[in-house]
């Protein structure tokens, strides 16, 4: 074949090319219809939205940075050691007491308090999603791509449009960070619902329980593992959005990592980065264990119990949690 | 004579032989002497002759259960599949053509107030979604379910709600216990539901667990227990409901099989305590027919055959149930009753020798049966003991007195453990009267399964 007739014909694909007879403006459209209709329209309502968020934060905020360190420190290993046992106590203690020492304190309690709002949100909007879809094919149907965009859009793309909604800030950012970290956690609610085996929902209503009190008494508690893992999962991915909420002015370990990325300082950025790594490993341990103990260890608590009688008992707890995993 | 209840001899049996039979032995008392046997010749007479109350509810006791024309279809376009089933089409032709399951196939029975109903069929038969329909837990798609005339099928979300909650319980297979609830906060469950305070249920659920050996339990997750013990507990959170209907699907058979044994009898005891209607589903047909007062055998969502037991095994409706109960362990299932009794001469206490041997001559039998004035046999005599002896002495001096008797609707099997060759037994009704003989020739061709085998050529 002649070299002529290759390009000839590369020249006839080429006529094929949509973008050869024309251009559409989707971006244009994007454009004047955030611009023009969405932003105008809506934005004292999106501002209203904001303020639940607002009051959250900035009292959480105000909170994580009165407390005194040592008081942190106390709480927070206290609190790892009763939730993870003494190896994560122990790592806590160290790391706040690093994180303080390396000048990075405040910033690490005001990014726990945005990931904290964070979470909580992603709570109370995740949870009640998860089980509506657990319990209906179509809500679920309807939530499925919904939570497919949310997870696979990237997360400057819809920077833009929240900073236009929302304006800069804390808020905004927390607002991005839902959007990015709620999805496993409905999805999670929804599997751990309906992983819930058959026949005890069906001896449920057997002996009369309502679908409300089905849900209470039988399927939210042996989900609450699969949502916990939820919970951990919506955690991380809160903790991983800092940095990007730094972008839209959020401040904390965050805005630490930007200014030393903006300023080509290394080693601020890294203590920055250290920060976030420190916080990721004590709240992911924690939340893991609260989900791994689950509804078990409060249900062996039982009064009167002889040491015998709770040693046997830790063993049930062993077992229990065993046939759970089987499950 | 035949010495029955006067009432089932009338019902089963041609009037005038029979009556005149009864008012005979009505009169055995007074005339002293004996008797000729009811029936001429002291043939052989066939489980359906011989009206023997089996156990089980008495006649005419309330229904409980009526279910009539009953189909539940899995899948859409049920209503297509529906106007198949209506015309007739198997199971096979309606997957075929309209894509959907025919679970249960227009199936109707009635239980009756303290009766335990067996529904037993292989896996996919439809017997477990039948039970389902009972409480609704599925919704049958056609057909009607009424309980105490009340009907299921078309009740809202708060008389079903009722209805579970007060009147019928359910046991499941794999026990379906709450994991994350200790096993006194299990059987609690439906009295929560119920509304009870806590320390009302407690109460409850201890003596529940009480009565079924697991009190000791009831601060342990239900993992710490074993399959037997769990499904106790199964059976405990539905005794704590004091319901007057139980729906078992196959509880038993996740157990292993002495347990199972174990279980079979603590809840025949149960039931004889507390006369709760059951309905029992399992594809173990041993278990049907230990349990069962009344035995439906399920195929494809149908009824092949609704019987007692013994009739079942006795008489199979068709080659499926035939092949069905081919292993089965006859001797245990089938009464006395069910192998042909011999009609036996009796002589009263007292009677001549004489008299005696002129009787037994006379029926052509091989023994006579001495009796009490109540009919209650006292001995046996073969011809050989009298013929020989002097006519006037009273028949007892020359009659055996350690003779086998066994009551008509005890088990073949108990009888075999006690026969006496070359002796026959004495068979009783329920009331201790003789009413007659069998050999062990009999017992064994019963057992062996000929007359059944006989029926079906």
């Amino acid at each position: 074949m002649a070299s002529e007739d290759v390009s000839r014909i590369m020249q006839i694909a080429d006529y094929l090319r949509p973008s050869h007879f024309g251009y559409l403006p989707l971006d244009a459209w994007i454009e004047s219809a955030v611009k023009g209709w969405l932003v105008p329209l809506f934005r004292p309502f999106f501002r209203t939205l904001q303020w639940p968020i607002e009051q959250v934060l900035s009292g959480l905020q105000a909170l994580f940075l009165s407390v005194p360190f040592i008081v942190v420190l106390v709480l927070a290993g206290l609190g790892a050691w009763r939730a993870a046992g003494r190896g994560v106590a122990l790592f806590t203690i160290v790391s706040l007491f690093l994180l303080d020492w390396i000048g990075v304190w405040n910033e690490t309690m005001v990014t726990l308090a945005m990931i904290v709002t964070s979470v909580v949100f992603c709570i109370v909007l995740g949870i009640p999603l998860g089980i509506a879809a657990a319990r209906s094919e179509r809500t679920a149907a309807v939530l499925r791509p919904v939570l497919d965009i949310m997870q696979t859009i990237p997360s400057f793309v819809y920077l833009v449009p929240i900073v236009m909604l929302f304006g800069v800030g804390m808020v905004p950012a927390v607002i991005a960070t839902i959007i990015f970290a709620l999805p496993p956690l409905i999805r999670l609610t929804n599997l751990g619902i309906r992983q819930v085996q058959g026949d005890l929902v069906e001896a449920g209503r057997a002996f009369g329980s309502t679908p409300r009190q089905i849900l209470w008494e039988i399927q939210l508690p042996l989900a609450m593992r699969t949502i916990m893992a939820g919970v951990n999962q919506t955690l991380m991915l809160a903790l991983s959005m800092a940095v990007i909420g730094a972008l839209i002015g959020a401040g904390g370990l965050g805005l630490t990592v930007y200014t030393g990325l903006g300023r080509l300082n290394v080693g601020y950025a890294a203590v920055g980065g250290l920060g976030i790594v420190l916080m990721a490993i004590i709240l992911d341990r924690v939340t893991q264990a609260l989900g791994e103990k689950g509804f078990v260890s409060s249900r062996r608590r039982k009064p009167a119990a002889a040491a015998e009688k709770r040693k046997s008992g830790a063993a049930d707890a062993g077992k229990a949690e065993t046939t759970l995993k089987s499950v | 004579m035949l010495v029955e209840d006067a009432g089932a001899t009338a019902n089963k049996a041609g009037v005038g032989d029979d009556v005149h039979s009864v008012l005979l032995y009505q009169l055995v008392p007074a005339t002293e002497g004996g008797s000729v046997p009811g029936r001429k010749g002291g043939g052989a007479i066939g489980m359906t002759q011989l009206s023997v109350p089996a156990a089980g509810p008495a006649k005419g006791s309330p229904k409980r259960i009526e279910v009539r024309g009953l189909t539940k279809i899995f899948g859409s376009g049920a209503e297509e599949a529906l106007a198949l089933a209506s015309q007739g089409a198997s199971r096979a032709e309606i997957l075929d053509k309209a894509n959907v399951v025919v679970a249960v196939h227009d199936v109707s029975f009635s239980v009756e107030q303290g009766e335990i109903f067996v529904v037993v069929g292989l896996s996919g038969s439809g017997k477990s979604t039948l039970v389902r329909c009972l409480n609704r837990l599925h919704e049958p798609s056609a057909g009607s379910i009424e309980i105490d005339g009340e009907d299921i099928v078309g009740a809202d979300e708060e008389s079903l709600r009722a209805l579970r909650l007060n009147k019928v319980a359910m046991v499941f297979q794999h026990f379906a216990l709450l994991p994350h609830r200790t096993v006194a906060e299990n059987v609690e469950y439906g009295l929560k539901m119920r509304g009870l305070d806590k320390t009302e249920r407690r109460r409850k659920a201890l003596d529940v667990l009480k009565s079924v050996g697991l009190a000791a339990w009831a601060d342990q997750l239900p993992s710490a227990l074993s399959g037997g013990m769990q499904q106790r507990v199964g059976l405990a959170r539905a005794l704590a409901l004091d319901p007057e209907i139980l729906l078992m699907d196959e509880p038993f058979s996740a157990l292993d099989p002495l347990i199972r044994r174990d279980m079979q009898q603590e809840l025949l005891e149960l039931q004889r305590r507390y006369r709760t209607t059951i309905i029992f589903i399992t594809h173990d047909l041993n278990e049907a027919l230990t349990l069962g007062d009344r035995v439906a055998v399920m195929k494809d969502g149908r009824f092949v055959q609704v019987g007692r037991p013994a009739q079942i095994v006795s008489a199979p409706a068709d080659d499926y149930v035939a092949n069905f109960i081919r292993d089965i362990d006859r001797g245990r299932v089938l009464p006395v009753s069910s192998a042909s009794v011999t009609a036996a001469a009796t002589a009263k206490a007292g009677t001549s020798v004489a008299f005696a041997h002129q009787t037994l001559k006379a029926t052509e039998g091989q023994a006579i049966v001495v009796v009490d004035a109540d009919g209650r046999p006292l001995g046996l005599a073969t011809r050989g003991d009298i013929q020989d002896s002097p006519g006037d002495m009273p028949v007892e001096n020359h009659m055996r007195r350690d003779f086998v008797a066994v009551e008509a609707a005890s088990s073949l099997f108990s009888l075999c453990q006690r026969m006496k060759e070359p002796l026959p037994a004495v068979v009783l009704d329920k009331s201790g009267r003789a009413i007659g003989l069998i050999d062990a020739l009999s017992v064994m061709s019963a057992i062996g399964g000929s007359s059944a085998s006989e029926g079906r050529a």
